[in-house]
């Protein structure tokens, strides 16, 4: 269960005063939230909150859109990620993502788990194959792939490919791992599945989800962050989200009265 | 299981090694190889501005738009219009004959065709796009022209009409392939959405496939009529060089690009006033190309649908 004391080591981002713009539009209005460590984050709200947009920001994924500003802090083990002498790779090396539809490279098994640390300048083949049955276990997906790393990910069920691109991320031993509604394009039974692994990974890696689905949130988060029009309406541990909202628009949207 | 190796620690040590010229050195040498292009065309632009300028020193503008072009004679006159006209009325020609064919064609490909008549015909019809077009131009005046004069008798040997015909097969591939494109990009839910509702295939493809594809039809057609415009070869064997300025196309006429073979071949000597209204011409048929280039990229944006 989660703690309720928070000590500083405890969590990893510490997000101050988090404005952000796309052009003229603010989406996000003055954040204030802090992620910890070894626990899964949820953040839910209706379409449009600002929650892809602030899940994408905590790796600076957001800046790929050319006209978003950002005011503010987000403070990682207590650097400011938008910090000049932060290298932005770098950053996306240690945090993480996974996306709302299985993107996989249109190349074998072991070369999409293998891409990261390849690219980060790991050859040695041993260690490559090494990293991608640690990578594929992880993601409990090795003994369905075992046999066939060679062929192409696009082979795949959409749930594999899924797990495939959490091995994926994490071949390069992230710290944060951050999923955008990563079940959304999924079955119910590839759901269970990822949401069981979600539960496991959390031991090692510290987890923030964005998902449409209340039931998933109350499954597998220990906090749950619920947005609304670009605010943080309320924070708080998963539970107290779902039995007790202090805040009438949670509650409100909780129970499917709007949203 | 235990990860045995430490690929984050290798990550990071990798990552302090690793310079960052590279990563900001290559858009800078792209940027180099993007302006090859640029800077040729601005190259291009200024020779044909400055000797076209020459020209003008010598030949009045009320002169270069009149309709007496006698570059040849004792007292020559540059009159552009019977060339724009000559270049006009066969492009006209061209797309009369390319725009209905290329557009049914490329419905017909995109809609009807089953995979396997399309994979026959494709090929065929991009074959003919590699054909050179001085092999059209002697269709055109041994094969169209004789043709014609049975149909019309007082065809002239030389005229607007069978190069014009010509010119239109020759830019038809271009018009079926580009509105095929469009066509073909047109995402097939959006197809759905009507058949769900009891269109016919016919109904589909005339007021959902052609409405969402029409900004890509409309930039093949200006597209084929700049290619129109700028052909030479055709025009030069099957129109002839009469400087007149008729609306007959059973004459003989000559184009831009038809009057600046005639003298590149020899007629101007360099520095005559002659051999600088080739520039003059030139510079007509480069706005005339650039004008259309702009009106496609008005219509794509314009009529866009976004999907």
């Amino acid at each position: 269960m989660s703690k309720q004391i928070i000590t500083s080591e405890e969590y990893v981002y510490d997000v101050q005063g988090l404005n952000l713009w796309y052009g003229s539009d603010q989406a996000l209005n003055d954040i204030n939230m802090k992620i910890n460590k070894n626990e899964v984050t949820a953040i839910i709200g209706p379409s449009g909150c600002g929650k892809s947009t602030f899940i994408k920001t905590l790796n600076r994924m957001i800046e790929n859109i050319p006209i978003v500003k950002t005011s503010g802090e987000i403070l990682y083990h207590g650097k400011n990620i938008f910090d000049k002498s932060v290298r932005v790779e770098e950053l996306r090396t240690t945090v993480g993502m996974v996306f709302q539809k299985p993107n996989p490279f249109p190349k074998s098994i072991f070369e999409n788990v293998v891409y990261g640390p390849k690219i980060h300048g790991i050859k040695d083949k041993q260690v490559l194959m090494e990293i991608c049955e640690t990578s594929l276990k992880s993601a409990a997906l090795w003994t369905e792939v075992k046999d066939r790393l060679h062929d192409n990910a696009y082979g795949l069920s959409g749930g594999q490919q899924q797990r495939l691109c959490i091995a994926r991320c994490l071949a390069v031993q992230p710290d944060v791992i951050l999923m955008d509604e990563p079940t959304s394009a999924l079955d119910p039974i590839a759901t269970a599945k990822i949401e069981e692994l979600i539960n496991r990974l959390k031991s090692e890696y510290t987890i923030a989800i964005v998902t449409h689905s209340m039931q998933q949130a109350g499954r597998i988060s220990d906090k749950t962050a619920f947005f609304l029009m670009g605010e943080l309406i309320e924070y708080d541990g998963t539970e107290i989200i779902f039995s007790n909202p202090r805040d009438k628009r949670t509650e409100d949207y909780i129970t499917g009265r709007f949203g | 299981m235990e990860q045995k190796t430490n690929v984050r620690a290798i990550i990071k040590n990798n990552f302090a090694k690793k310079k960052r010229t590279t990563d900001k050195a290559m858009p800078i040498f792209f940027l180099v190889c993007a302006s090859v292009s640029v800077i040729t065309t601005i190259g291009i632009v200024l020779t044909l501005f400055t000797d076209a300028y020459k020209f003008f020193q010598k030949v009045p503008f009320s002169d270069f738009f009149s309709t007496n072009l006698a570059p040849l004679s004792p007292e020559p006159h540059f009159g552009i219009l019977p060339l724009i006209n000559g270049t006009l009325l066969t492009s006209l020609i061209a797309m009369a004959v390319a725009v209905p064919l290329g557009l049914t064609a490329a419905m017909y490909l995109s809609e009807f065709a089953s995979d396997k008549v399309r994979r026959v015909l494709k090929p065929m019809m991009e074959l003919l796009a590699g054909v050179p077009t001085i092999v059209y131009g002697f269709f055109a005046y041994s094969f169209v022209t004789p043709l014609l004069m049975k149909i019309i008798p007082t065809l002239e040997a030389k005229n607007a009409l069978s190069p014009g015909i010509v010119m239109g097969i020759m830019i038809l591939p271009l018009v079926t392939s580009l509105s095929e494109d469009a066509m073909k990009s047109v995402p097939e839910a959006m197809r759905e959405g009507a058949y769900g509702l009891g269109s016919t295939k016919l109904e589909v493809t005339l007021k959902v496939v052609i409405p969402a594809a029409i900004s890509g039809i409309m930039a093949s057609f200006v597209l084929a009529i700049s290619r129109a415009i700028g052909e030479t070869m055709i025009v030069t064997i099957a129109s002839g060089s009469s400087k007149n300025f008729t609306f007959d196309i059973t004459q003989s006429m000559q184009t831009m690009t038809g009057y600046i073979v005639e003298f590149t071949s020899g007629d101007a000597g360099s520095g005559t006033t002659g051999y600088y209204s080739l520039y003059a011409v030139g510079l007509m048929l480069f706005l005339f190309t650039l004008v259309l280039n702009l009106i496609a990229q008005y219509i794509s944006k314009k009529f866009r649908e976004e999907y």
